[in-house]
């Protein structure tokens, strides 16, 4: 069963609806002790790298979120705010630690052009950069609905699944082992959204 | 790259869609959720929901038709109207919405915009101005085009972008319901001075008037209502269009 982590941030219901769609059984929790139930997460996301981390904090889903998913390798994905808390550090309104999942700092979205515009707010393209499991069957020229002005800035290129092209490249989608991110929504992307969330509760 | 977004703008009157002529007139249009899955069928690239009467007793109305259309949809969509506080901006987050789109209420108090920008975030955040043109002047108003201001359109711009606004929902009310095209000039100031979004919204009449407003105009996104609601312009044919005007849209 899918569990979708409600630590008190995010849009649980687009992100709930677009699992029960796709006909996966799906649950939102918030006792972090139930986490061992569930074979694949979700940590949903929006607002800012610091209330997210402090939120996960104080309502003690680090420690179940590290257990289950670094020791008991419980693929989970996260999506938006919730792709970005893996990184190592965040730099949004001051200086945070993530969840040092991934060699990554969050940064501000730097376009090298005025014309493009901060928040980055759309339907962007994205390149895949490496055979990750989640964008299987996707096309080329797939659009993904993003909504965001930090991105993830890994150190490890192996680390980055996929990229945008956004007056310079940067961070779509991160993977490692069982830990897969996406800086865009799949759940309000439409048909390719919702297979890369088939693809994820594949993934075993 | 960035695709320029096409809108269709759902105004809400006692859980209806509803359309006007500058702002006034209004026609019943149909059933909101209804209307909503056609487009994002349709291939519309969001959904903004008005509620244009915004009253106490349509409050509960508004969140039950928000958690509708987010059942129904799965491309992101804004919700404005009547919104002055984090509890209604999170009564409508949890209801399904993704952004929230604030006015009078910024006008009024426009340390509003700060305080839902830190706490929701700046994407998550569109402030909506209804502009005239008064005595030469670009001028916002408020209540539904109803009240003008003192404030001049593009200072206020600039200030909520600076408190943190995430994007721009710029209505001429000059143009708006004549289909006689978007307010180009205007747009396209306020596009060059401002680093964040900005949706054009106003005066939507046929196809060529969405590569103006995304070419002369400026707009990263365009919004119209009654052309759509009253299938005078149909989305994929727009786009379509557009794309053959060499317009970056999601196909």
């Amino acid at each position: 069963m899918v569990g979708i982590i409600d630590y008190g941030m995010g849009n649980l219901l687009s992100v709930f609806k677009a699992f029960e769609f796709i006909g996966a059984d799906v649950e939102v929790f918030n006792d972090p002790s139930q986490m061992h139930r569930y074979s694949h997460l979700v940590l949903p996301g929006v607002g800012a790298f610091r209330d997210c981390i402090i939120n996960l904090k104080e309502k003690g889903f680090v420690e179940p979120l590290n257990e289950n998913v670094l020791a008991k390798q419980i693929p989970i994905l996260g999506i938006c705010l919730g792709m970005q808390v893996m990184a190592a550090k965040g730099y949004e309104n001051g200086n945070f630690n993530g969840l040092g999942w991934f060699d990554a700092e969050v940064t501000r979205l730097t376009p090298d052009q005025p014309s493009y515009r901060v928040p980055h707010v759309g339907w962007t393209e994205i390149n895949s950069s490496k055979n990750s499991p989640l964008f299987k069957g996707i096309p080329a020229n797939a659009d993904f609905y993003f909504v965001h002005s930090y991105y993830a800035k890994c150190a490890d290129p192996s680390q980055v699944a996929a990229t945008f092209e956004y007056g310079g490249n940067f961070t779509a989608s991160i993977h490692r082992d069982n830990i897969f991110g996406t800086q865009f929504h799949p759940e309000k992307s439409q048909e390719y959204g919702l297979r890369i969330l088939e693809n994820f509760i594949k993934i075993e | 790259m960035l695709t320029k977004r096409i809108i269709p703008c759902l105004d809400i009157k006692n859980g209806k869609t509803v359309k006007g002529v500058n702002f006034e007139n209004l026609r019943d249009a149909g059933d909101p959720v209804e209307l909503a899955q056609l487009y994002a069928d349709q291939g519309a690239d969001e959904l903004v929901f008005l509620d244009i009467t915004a009253t106490v007793e349509d409050r509960k109305t508004l969140i039950e038709l928000v958690r509708k259309v987010a059942r129904a949809l799965n491309i992101p969509f804004t919700v404005g109207g009547g919104i002055s506080s984090i509890q209604d901006v999170s009564a409508l987050l949890h209801a399904g919405a993704d952004k929230i789109s604030v006015n009078s209420s910024a006008v009024r108090n426009p340390e509003l915009v700060n305080t839902l920008a830190n706490e929701f975030g700046s994407q998550c955040v569109v402030v909506a101005i209804d502009t005239r043109f008064v005595n030469n002047e670009h001028i916002v108003h408020t209540h539904g085009g109803r009240k003008p201001t003192e404030i001049k359109t593009i200072a206020w711009a600039k200030e909520v972008e600076e408190r943190g606004a995430g994007e721009i929902l710029l209505t001429s009310m000059d143009t708006d319901g004549t289909k006689n095209g978007f307010a180009l000039d205007l747009t396209a100031k306020i596009s060059d001075l401002l680093s964040i979004p900005v949706i054009a919204s106003g005066g939507a009449g046929n196809q060529e008037h969405f590569t103006e407003v995304f070419t002369t105009g400026k707009a990263d996104a365009a919004l119209a209502a009654s052309i759509f609601h009253f299938k005078e312009v149909m989305i994929p044919d727009l786009k379509l269009y557009l794309q053959n005007r060499g317009i970056a849209v999601r196909m």
